[in-house]
């Protein structure tokens, strides 16, 4: 509509009755959606990919909102520290003045932003960060991505109740969420019966290792089971190469991990070096569920074959998704509290299987999958082994360390 | 034996010459994204692919050298520092945009997947490899530096610039071509990190302290000394990451601290 048109309806206005003229000048209503991820940073296609989930949901199912607009307004949190997400959420809050944030990919940021979401009374969705605690440090944070302690604490159990370790090795990179994966490993290996032979850490988090000499460690020990976590990506991909070299598979040790240790994206860079691996997770791309087939289709149809989702794209997937719940529940008006009231018992049916918002924790209830690397089809996929149903976080429900310290906090 | 590749390049550029060269990893960093291309994509069989990287950082590092590091040879040290730091996060960027800001990989021969039996005990063929590549490149330095006409050019140029270039040196091309051999040996040790560590933009910045401890505790400007350091801080480190997992991070830098202590200038440094 150009200037004259939009002055010559103006002045008809004026002179016609005022309601008939009011539907002719409304502005189609506008959610502001803030995205605030480490595009730059370490991980970068990743979170890349997230961003994309995020789209592709609004372009399948924009249609659902009858005609109310999202306005994603996108910045990048570079580094994990945590402090530039805070000034960046605190700008798009008083700024921008967007509606709702999905951000926290790495805990330190979403930590970073509680107290500033708490205090603006702002919904913050959580599109990654897995420290259990951080949904207690705000009641405007709900959780659909996961929980550290979700993911490794049924893995514990599951290793001596199905798998039937009799010693097992823990390795992780030495950071907060490698701290919180072996913890919760132990919880859940000791609640089952056992005690870790050995848990070696493997080195920070700013620099891959040569993991020649934590194997090696490892392998003189010769468990049979051994459950390693470090982050996705370029850390996971020297691991595989050295799991290689020194030739664990043949000491018939199980090698178990996160999901992280069976990213899809990055199973054809492994090749055969990583086959017969095992890990508990909560999605992965191979998962034979009509809800992900479908989620398959449309993805490689927007970004082509060669892009592989992971688990991380589904959280960016779900995040959005809980955004448009949020946003037909309240018809596009949008008051923290009564979204986080709408959020809070959202079932959804996730690519991921189902998943659901406690209400009392505001964190998601999910199934986790143990997964195998496998060759089919010529190429390298994932087998779903087994499946841990509506998985809670433990660490909440045990009221363990921090958890419980929190939860006390803001009762 | 891959420490002492990445940081012999260095110890020369900033033993021989003079500059304190940040930017080693972003010319190591290139090596490894070159080798990765000419292999996955051209098909280059893996030696040569490695041979044509070395050469063709070596020779992309010439004009690097004529347009900027000419300038800062005299300056300070600060100078040298930012300029060098900015080239390497420069080169992060545009690896990012080049090549993704995810890992890549390298697809080895098969005669470098296997294992080979020493000592007892069976080694991985590709670690056999680097140590070859190694002890190569050391016996080839050590000739060329303490045999041969233009390595006493370079040692006289680096000792007394001026008295050198009386004695009718041209120690502007004398420093482009020690440039050009720092960088080459960055990038031999950036291609054949691929396959131990992995190689992602951020690899320009992640290995820069442990090549410096190397480069500190050999003393400037000495292969030998490289050498040594890189086996002492090597096997120092795998040591205590196989002993002491917990305390790895720290003690990597006991060696350092040591001989920083009771010889300043390095294990055989005499700059």
């Amino acid at each position: 509509m150009n200037a004259n048109q939009t002055r010559s309806t103006n002045f008809l206005c004026g002179m016609a009755a005022f309601l008939l003229c009011a539907p002719l000048l409304a502005q189609p209503l506008t959610v502001k959606v803030g995205v605030v991820l480490p595009f730059s940073g370490p991980g970068g296609d990743t979170v890349e990919r997230e961003e994309q989930a995020m789209r592709l949901y609004m372009k399948l199912h924009g249609k659902e909102l009858g005609g109310i607009r999202i306005e994603l307004i996108k910045r990048d949190s570079k580094e994990p520290s945590g402090a530039t997400t805070r000034e960046l959420v605190r700008e798009l809050i008083f700024r921008d003045n967007v509606d709702i944030l999905l951000a926290g990919q790495f805990s330190p940021d979403a930590i970073a932003a509680a107290p500033v979401v708490t205090q603006a009374k702002k919904l913050l969705i959580l599109v990654n960060a897995q420290a259990s605690f951080i949904t207690h440090l705000s009641p405007y944070i709900v959780r659909v991505s996961a929980a550290s302690w979700q993911i490794a604490y049924p893995m514990g159990r599951y290793a001596i109740e199905k798998l039937g370790c009799k010693k097992t090795v823990v390795g992780f990179i030495d950071y907060a969420p490698g701290r919180d994966v072996l913890a919760a490993f132990k919880s859940g290996y000791e609640k089952a019966g056992g005690t870790l032979a050995d848990a070696i850490p493997m080195g920070g988090p700013t620099a891959v290792p040569d993991f020649t000499p934590y194997l090696r460690r490892i392998r003189d020990q010769s468990p049979d089971c051994m459950y390693v976590f470090t982050p996705g990506g370029p850390f996971t991909l020297a691991l595989a190469r050295t799991y290689h070299e020194l030739r664990m598979a043949e000491t018939g040790v199980k090698f178990l991990g996160t999901g992280d240790a069976t990213q899809d994206s990055i199973l054809a860079q492994y090749g055969a070096q990583a086959l017969g691996w095992m890990s508990g997770g909560q999605y992965t791309a191979d998962l034979d569920t009509p809800e992900n087939k479908k989620f398959l289709a449309a993805w490689q149809a927007e970004y082509g074959r060669d892009s592989i989702p992971d688990y991380f794209t589904v959280h960016g997937y779900d995040a959005m998704a809980a955004a448009f719940h949020v946003i037909k529940t309240l018809n596009g008006k949008i008051d923290a509290d009564k979204a986080v009231a709408a959020l809070k018992g959202w079932k959804h049916n996730s690519p991921r299987g189902p998943i659901w918002i406690d209400p009392a924790t505001r964190d998601v209830v999910q199934n986790i999958y143990v997964q195998k690397v496998v060759k089919k089809n010529g190429r390298y996929g994932i087998e779903v082994l087994d499946t841990i149903l509506a998985v809670k976080d433990p660490c909440k429900e045990l009221a363990i360390g921090q958890c419980a310290a929190a939860a006390g906090k803001t009762k | 034996m891959i420490l002492f590749v990445l940081a012999v390049g260095l110890s020369i550029t900033m033993g021989l010459m003079g500059v304190i060269n940040l930017a080693h990893g972003a010319f190591a960093m290139a090596g490894g994204y070159l080798a990765v291309v000419l292999i996955n994509r051209l098909a280059v069989p893996y030696v040569p692919a490695l041979l044509l990287a070395v050469a063709l950082v070596a020779v992309l590092s010439v004009p690097f050298e004529r347009i900027l590091y000419a300038r800062i040879y005299g300056r300070g040290e600060l100078d040298q520092v930012l300029m060098t730091i900015g080239l390497t996060l420069m080169s992060m960027a545009a690896a990012t945009y080049l090549f993704g800001p995810g890992p890549v990989t390298l697809k080895l021969p098969e005669a470098l997947d296997g294992t080979v039996p020493a000592l007892g005990r069976e080694f991985p063929s590709y670690r056999a490899f680097i140590v070859g590549v190694g002890a190569a490149v050391f016996a080839a330095l050590w000739f060329s530096f303490e045999r041969t006409v233009l390595g006493a050019k370079i040692r006289a140029a680096v000792d007394n610039r001026a008295m050198a270039e009386a004695a009718g040196i041209n120690t502007a091309r004398l420093f482009t071509l020690t440039f050009a051999l720092g960088c080459g040996l960055a990038a031999l040790g950036g291609a054949l990190a691929v396959n131990v560590v992995g190689l992602t933009p951020r690899f320009a910045i992640q290995y820069l302290v442990v090549v410096l401890a190397v480069v500190a505790v050999g003393g400037l400007g000495t292969i030998g000394g490289t050498m040594a350091a890189a086996l002492v801080i090597g096997v120092a480190d795998v040591a205590a990451r196989y002993f002491f997992p917990g305390a790895s991070a720290f003690l990597i830098y006991a060696p350092l601290l040591l001989v920083m202590l009771l010889r300043p200038r390095g294990l055989l440094g005499k700059l």
